[in-house]
């Protein structure tokens, strides 16, 4: 049964000039990277990238900035690409620049329905520029707000995925992917290992296959 | 805070020590209060609870009768904000943001923020003093895994008390839970104890 | 002992067994190598039990902590989301961070992600300072160019806003206290005049001032 298992064709008409695209992944591990294959040989331009950072210089993520694919990225760090800070500094790309917990926070917010969050990260910092203050009722405490974020696209490496597409993570390679999962149109997995369903386990699923889409075919 | 759903997942030894103790003015943060007898029910038929903010009372009919007659207090909250209202908690949030309960009683006297056009609720974190959880198992560090449905709360309030306790079916060495099944990190739990085993 | 690695050491005296600690990159990171036993490091992709680094075999993706570095885990080992790392982070549950930094202010406030007009981003270094129980700064006491690093205002951006509690250089540990900054250990041969001469802010001596060993 192949449920929503999907051949490398289907999953490549997915990608359109313009999308907004989130992928999972840190530093070039935990990165769906027979995905980020796909993205590139769709065609599709102009995309907007939601990450953690930007990989290194033409590995992993960093490929599809390598190619040229990408005109935003909004992200927590690009420092070891190199590529990335050539563009942004020759005025090639827009980079938007969220703290790393802040970022994740977003993105489980759009996942989960939420409008946002309220955080002090980044009070008192570059980062308060364009956000609203808001001033929590009685305490008098401030606190930032951090909106939701939402992509077209969630590009999600997992080691194991079921034909339900019930993932399973390990180690740190769980990262962004989990909330990357949740907050989507449209969620995409590249897995290490097909299983049957029930396989995986139930106690030992970490993003339940409601929220999946496509998962790619070995 | 306590956990389970309906007493599925709560931590019954824990209860029933506080039941035996007779602590008395709780005040009791949970999904529901369950039925007469049942879990968190207990502590409500022994009268040793002041308020309870849960999302709903309607199963168990003494937690009714108690709020009528004015000798307990009860909060009702949406029971997805109730959880992301634990959440903020535990998560060190200032507030989440929700469009569950715009234009329903739930709304009155929060504050509201217009986000792109739509309105949503500042909901406030909740946290307490204890958390009594359930878990399935929990290595001698404290590391907790859950069984099935019994997860529900449980791994929410673990973050989001003072003094966290478990009370765990099976205590096992270190390293015995691997990493990627332990749900609650061993950082936040304080005590540990094992559940009563009634069969064998 | 070279410079970086006595830095690193002294830090790693405020961690004790039992404590879960985050450890930034370059100095910071190598006070895993002098913590006492039973200390367990946090990483901001999504763990508790970092152990040393892997090689051969133990080399695989799904072990590697926040910059990049596969390492073995230990026993008693958790992984979980970036979320729930972050929640770790922002609620208190870390006994400690060590960051590296640019610069500190009289009061506390750091700035250790950007140079003005720097490019990089700020990664998770906003959030473990607004969170960690005792931010501990791990850095030389001054810039390569010999300015100093220990203001009365930071010039460049922040990374939070008094935060800091102590800061440790290879001369000398500083606390950071409401009353300003307090001297608490001079590296052995060298006297607080040396210290201030290298810092903007007046320092204030410890009455109980320390030896740092060499």
């Amino acid at each position: 049964m192949p449920g929503k298992i999907r051949s490398r064709d289907e999953i490549i008409a997915q990608f359109k000039d313009g999308q907004t695209v989130m992928c999972g992944g840190m530093h070039n591990h935990g990165t769906p990277n027979a995905l980020i294959q796909c993205v590139i040989d769709s065609g599709a331009r102009h995309l907007t990238v939601i990450s953690i950072d930007s990989a290194d210089a033409n590995l992993t993520l960093g490929r599809l900035f390598h190619h040229r694919l990408v005109d935003k990225i909004i992200t927590s760090y690009i420092g070891r690409n190199t590529e990335v800070v050539a563009m942004l500094e020759a005025g090639e790309i827009e980079v938007e620049f969220v703290p790393q917990g802040s970022l994740v926070e977003r993105v489980r917010c759009g996942g989960a329905g939420l409008g946002g969050v309220l955080t002090k990260t980044g009070l008192g910092t570059v980062v308060e520029e364009g956000r609203q203050i808001v001033e929590v009722n009685g305490t008098g405490e401030k606190y930032l707000l951090e909106t939701a974020l939402r992509a077209d696209i969630g590009l999600v490496r997992a080691r194991m995925a079921d034909p339900l597409g019930n993932l399973a993570y390990r180690g740190t390679m769980r990262n962004f992917n989990p909330l990357i999962a949740t907050a989507a149109d449209l969620t995409l997995v590249d897995a290490d290992m097909l299983m049957d369903v029930d396989e995986i386990g139930i106690d030992r699923i970490g993003t339940p296959g409601v929220y999946v889409d496509m998962v790619l075919a070995k | 805070m306590i956990g389970g759903f309906m007493g599925c997942g709560s931590p019954h030894g824990l209860i029933d020590e506080l039941v035996r103790q007779g602590k008395k003015d709780l005040t009791v943060i949970a999904n529901d209060t369950a039925r007469p007898g049942v879990g968190i029910g207990k502590l409500i038929s022994a009268k040793l609870v002041k308020k309870v903010v849960a999302s709903h009372i309607g199963t168990n009919p003494e937690t009714q009768a108690q709020m009528i007659a004015g000798s307990l207090e009860v909060d009702l909250v949406p029971q997805g904000t109730l959880a992301e209202r634990v959440r903020a908690a535990g998560f060190g949030l200032g507030a989440i943001v929700t469009p569950t309960g715009v234009g329903t009683v739930v709304e009155d006297g929060k504050r509201t923020i217009d986000i792109d056009g739509r309105t949503f609720l500042v909901e406030l974190p909740i946290s307490a003093d204890f958390a009594l959880v359930n878990a399935k198992r929990a290595d001698y560090r404290g590391n907790l895994s859950y069984a099935f449905t019994a997860r529900n709360f449980n791994p929410l309030i673990a973050m989001a008390a003072e003094v966290v306790i478990a009370e765990a079916e099976d205590i096992v060495p270190v390293g015995a839970i691997d990493p990627d099944s332990v749900v609650t990190p061993h950082v936040v739990v304080d005590y540990l104890v094992p559940q009563e085993k009634k069969n064998g | 002992m070279d410079i970086r690695n006595r830095i690193a050491k002294r830090a790693a005296e405020y961690f004790k067994a039992g404590d879960v600690v985050n450890l930034g990159v370059g100095i910071p990171g190598m006070c895993s190598d002098y913590a006492v036993p039973g200390v367990m490091f946090h990483t901001e992709n999504g763990f508790i039990g970092v152990g040393p680094a892997a090689t051969g075999v133990q080399k695989v993706e799904a072990f590697s902590n926040a910059s990049s570095t596969e390492f073995v885990p230990v026993f008693g080992s958790c992984a979980f989301d970036s979320a729930e790392s972050f929640a770790i982070v922002r609620s208190g549950r870390l006994a400690a961070t060590v960051l590296g930094g640019l610069q500190i202010a009289e009061n506390g406030d750091l700035a250790n992600w950007t140079r003005p007009g720097g490019k990089f981003g700020m990664g998770g270094a906003m959030d473990l300072v607004n969170g960690v129980r005792k931010v501990i700064v791990a850095m030389e006491l001054c810039a390569k160019n010999g300015s100093p690093k220990i203001v009365k205002d930071c010039s460049y951006p922040l990374t939070g806003k008094r935060c800091v509690n102590h800061v440790v250089t290879e001369q000398c540990v500083i606390d950071v206290t409401p009353q300003g900054l307090l001297l608490v250990e001079v590296l052995d041969g060298l006297s607080p005049e040396d210290i201030q001469r290298q810092v903007e802010p007046r320092l204030i001596v410890s009455s109980s001032l320390k030896q740092m060993e060499r």
